[in-house]
């Protein structure tokens, strides 16, 4: 060990919390990028979980992980491979080998390295390092159970209550190596467990005692300094994904005026929204879970006749369920808000897993000719204004609005500035009392704004304006049951159009990067953050690219054609297997040179493989 | 929004939608419908204040001739499409058309989990045994052995009761009635609509195109008052062409006994309460004519007062909003934990 440590400057770094599922890394996890968050890093996570709630201890099934990203500035994903591993147990050490770098560090449990340890992660040696061909990574063993057990010693906890507590000495140690102030998380540790002191005690100590231990003993050569930079004044909070959702619609509902109903039911990752909504009734939110997913939206379409904001949450294999009420709600022309957090499927596939495979279902995974609004939100906190547009197209145009995110962005965070809501647009109810002109004694349903092809809304509760909708085709005058060949046609076409109609009360889509290039790199939805490092590294490369990334995906941004037109090679990438190529496409009508970079493995993408990847194109 | 203070007396054109009803001539449906009609104009609901909800099937039209506000909806889906509408607004009245084959069949789960929940809206189950709009085939209600397109050798299922369901999902209001009875089902109708919770009136309705005279065997009018007794909460159980035919308890059975015969008098016969949180008596009554020869009960058989979904939630808004007063949206956010400062 060395007398004297350097601190070195660094620009960013990965770290990642490694262990058994109830070993409580993704609050060791949670805590180290709040905490950076305020100390003024940016910071982007990416919990790694699995399916099991609690599978054998000591497996290699059981290993649940949360990486976090902090940097100075520019962090747009939660990073590629990890600069430093915690591994809790061998089983975590082990499933994480393909994602060290060759220089990192990894701290490391010697208390649960033991033989039996070693066997359950199924390895052969007891030299876990050298059986896994770690010979340039920098191993930190320590005795954090022993360790931790000593500093709680004296304080009423049982044994187990004791070991939950490893998780903050790793965080310590964490703390310690990368220059945070344990004020912060102590602050953060006392507001979480605010009802439960003798664990605030606990953790706050097992926490210090790990910082202590890697300062007393010069644990390493070097400890890091990520540099907090000036970000632009406000206030600021982190949230997830599926929070950032949450929050967007109870601003569309507050923006509107109306009341937020949510009906929804339990699946992984979208679950989360049910939560939150669920506790917002001091916003008057009506968050019901009901007894399947069907149910779910079909409660929102009948709260959404009766006059609220209503959304339906789920993930892939829910929204295949809820197909047929998307239908009527095409039909009945309600607004509606359906956010699908895409998962790995297809079936039920992996459930903690992202992927973009769900865009076809979005767009076509009905009967009939059945055009909605689709939005895919770009980014953890992106997901709250990609709320709030799915909610006020949903509103302002009478449609439903799917909205996609994935687990990626859902589950993982970054900082956020609190919004002025002021800076967002009014959203307007297409009241028929507002805007129908003429007499209500002859007003029908299917009535329609001329120009946009809106249908008014007339809620229950207002007089003179009873009506029947559903989901059988309706005369578009009159507004009663029709099967004339005629009428059908025309009421295909006013949906179509409708929907195509939103193109002009959209943003029109913006290239970044080098508007000179010949090469457009494409991404939609949760990728936004890879593909923009990607960018930017090619660029450092000293070769000219640019980038668009899409939100709005039905109806495409006016300009879209206009945009591909201008490169001579366009690599889609996606994490599926071409779907939204397919459907640049379909809605183009000119060949378009694009090239495709698909990835379906349910991991994110992987910003140094995708460098080479694009590079290999734009050579060809 | 627009409020109408005065009051208006409504007759029953006034729920009578510009829609030409489309059922087959002789069908059970246009009774029922007539018979809603004199129920609203008798509880004089404001029409722009109701909510008439419906799956698909035959009875599901029932909406489309509603002048209220309305959801066809799909197929089985009616009581979930309601439990949103009476949530986002409890001061509708809302009500569901559904039948055997869309609430008991495809929709079954919807049809337990709302009465479970006690959502505060009237279902009106017209139980004709068929799916009559896919022409033809039996349904959950239809008896074990029955002979239809879907199967012409016979059914080889025993079929849902749906008091039985509706008392499994601990339900607190149940009713019968049969289509050709426009007196009792308007009252039921009525009762139905008074009552705080879900509802479920099982309406026995004549399919006269697939399933002709399926419950004639209690609706004719020859032997009706023998095989059918109509329950009403406080009166004894009598029933018969004579008003001489009484229900009593034998141990845990009931049995049909003649006034002053086998040592029989008025006294013994049951006074039926259909307020009692036990529903053992109520499904013992329910279930007569079904198990055994006893007159199947019509009327109100069911009616417990217990919390409904829809004020409960409502509750809990305003008790969380007394602890915690409604904020903007961004106060609340620079109100709750894990905010900080960049200056």
């Amino acid at each position: 060990m060395n007398n004297d440590i350097v601190v070195k400057d660094i620009k960013q770094v990965t770290v990642r919390f490694s262990g058994d599922s109830g070993d409580g890394m993704q609050l060791s996890g949670t805590l180290f990028s709040t905490l950076s968050a305020i100390f003024g890093n940016e910071i982007a996570t990416y919990p790694d979980y699995p399916a099991e709630i609690r599978a054998p201890q000591g497996s290699l099934q059981g290993v649940s992980g949360f990486q976090v990203r902090i940097g100075s500035k520019d962090i747009y994903n939660s990073g590629d491979k990890t600069d430093v591993l915690v591994a809790m147990n061998p089983a975590a050490l082990k499933v994480n080998v393909s994602n060290l770098r060759k220089d990192s560090i990894v701290i490391y449990d010697t208390d649960s390295f033991q033989k039996k340890d070693l066997e359950k992660a199924l390895f052969q040696t007891d030299a876990p390092f050298a059986e896994l061909n770690l010979t340039s990574v920098q191993p930190i063993p320590v005795a954090i159970t022993t360790m931790t057990k000593n500093a709680l010693e004296g304080l009423d906890l049982d044994n187990k209550q004791v070991l939950r507590s490893k998780n903050m000495f790793a965080l310590g140690i964490v703390c310690w190596l990368f220059n945070r102030p344990l004020e912060i998380a102590d602050q953060l540790l006392e507001e979480k467990f605010a009802k439960k002191p003798l664990l605030v005690q606990a953790n706050i100590k097992a926490l210090a005692a790990g910082y202590n231990y890697g300062s007393n003993t010069h644990l390493t050569a070097t400890t890091y300094r990520i540099e907090s930079i000036e970000h632009s004044k406000g206030f600021y909070t982190d949230v997830s994904g599926n929070l950032a959702t949450v929050y967007g619609l109870i601003a569309a509902a507050e923006k509107a005026g109306l009341k937020l109903f949510l009906g929804s039911y339990p699946i992984t990752p979208a679950t989360d929204i049910l939560h939150e909504l669920s506790k917002r009734k001091d916003f008057e939110v009506k968050a019901l879970q009901m007894e399947d997913e069907i149910a779910g939206i079909t409660s929102a379409i009948g709260a959404s006749f009766a006059g609220c904001l209503a959304a339906t949450s789920t993930s892939g294999p829910g929204m295949s369920l809820k197909s047929e009420a998307i239908g009527l709600a095409v039909m009945t022309e309600l607004p509606l808000v359906i956010i699908d957090v895409q998962r790995s499927g297809p079936s039920t596939g992996m459930p903690t897993k992202s992927e973009q495979t769900d865009l076809n279902q979005a767009l076509y995974g009905r009967n009939g000719e059945s055009p909605v609004v689709v939005i895919a939100a770009t980014s953890p906190t992106d997901c709250f204004d990609s709320a709030f547009w799915a909610s006020k197209l949903a509103i302002e145009h009478m449609t439903p609005a799917i909205l996609l995110t994935d687990g990626y962005i859902a589950n993982g965070s970054s900082a956020w500035k609190i919004p002025n809501m002021e800076d967002y647009p009014d959203i307007k109810p297409h009241y028929v009392q507002e805007y129908y002109k003429g007499d209500p004694t002859v007003w029908r349903p299917y009535f329609r704004d001329e120009e946009t092809k809106v249908r008014y809304w007339a809620v229950p509760g207002t007089p003179r304006y009873m009506h029947r909708v559903g989901g059988l085709e309706k005369d578009s005058q009159t507004g009663i049951i029709s099967t004339t060949p005629e009428n059908h046609q025309l009421m295909v076409n006013y949906r179509k159009e409708k929907i195509e109609k939103i193109a002009d009360f959209i943003p029109t889509q913006e290239v970044i990067g080098d508007q000179d290039a010949d090469t457009l790199i494409v991404g939609w939805g949760g990728t936004y953050g890879h593909l923009l490092e990607t960018m930017i590294r090619i660029q450092a490369n000293g070769k000219k690219i640019a980038f668009t990334h899409f939100r709005f995906i039905s109806p495409l941004p006016k300009n879209t054609e206009e945009i591909l037109s201008k490169f001579d090679k366009i690599i889609v990438a996606e994490q599926n297997n071409g779907q939204f190529a397919s459907y640049l496409k379909s809605k183009i009508d000119r060949c378009l040179p694009i090239y495709r970079l698909n990835r379906v493995e349910g991991q994110p993408f992987m910003v140094e493989t995708l460098v080479d990847e694009f590079i290999k194109i734009m050579e060809k | 929004m627009e409020t109408e203070l005065k009051y208006q007396k409504y007759t029953a054109k006034d729920y009578k939608s510009e829609n030409a009803v489309r059922w087959c001539p002789g069908c059970g449906d246009h009774a029922i419908l007539s018979c809603l009609y004199k129920a609203m104009t008798e509880l004089n609901i404001e029409p722009h204040q109701t909510a008439v909800i419906s799956g698909i099937g035959c009875s599901s039209r029932l909406t489309y001739y509603m002048n209220t506000y309305g959801i066809h909806g799909i197929h089985g889906r009616a009581l979930a499409i309601a439990t949103g509408v009476k949530v986002a607004n409890p001061k509708l009245s809302v009500w569901v058309a559904t039948g055997d084959g869309d609430s008991l069949a495809i929709g079954g789960n919807h049809f337990i989990h709302a009465i479970r929940r006690n959502v505060d809206i009237n279902v009106l189950l017209f139980n004709n045994k068929i799916y009559g709009l896919t022409k033809g085939q039996y349904s959950p209600t239809s008896d074990r052995g029955f002979v239809s397109k879907s199967s012409p050798f016979g059914t080889v299922e025993d079929p849902f009761i749906p008091v039985e369901l509706c008392f499994g999902a601990r339900g607190n209001f149940f009713g019968r009635a049969i289509d050709v009875d426009l007196k009792n089902t308007t009252d039921l109708m009525v009762a139905a609509a008074r009552h705080k919770g879900t509802s479920i009136v099982e309406i026995l309705q004549n399919c006269v195109i697939f399933n002709n005279g399926i419950h004639n065997k209690i609706s004719d009018k020859t032997f009706r008052s023998e095989k059918t007794i109509l329950l009403k909460h406080g009166e004894k159980m009598i029933f018969g062409a004579n008003n001489d035919k009484g229900i009593v308890a034998e141990g845990w059975n009931l049995k049909a006994v003649t006034i002053g015969q086998d040592g029989y008098t008025l006294d013994d016969i049951l006074v039926h309460n259909a307020t009692t949180v036990d529903s053992t008596l109520h499904l013992k009554l329910a279930m007569m004519g079904y198990e055994n020869d006893l007159p199947v009960a019509l009327g109100v058989i069911r009616s417990v007062d217990a919390p409904t979904f829809e004020a409960e939630i409502e509750k809990q808004i305003a008790e969380v909003q007394q602890k915690k007063p409604k904020q903007t949206f961004t106060d609340f956010l620079l109100h709750s934990s894990n905010v900080w400062e960049v200056k």
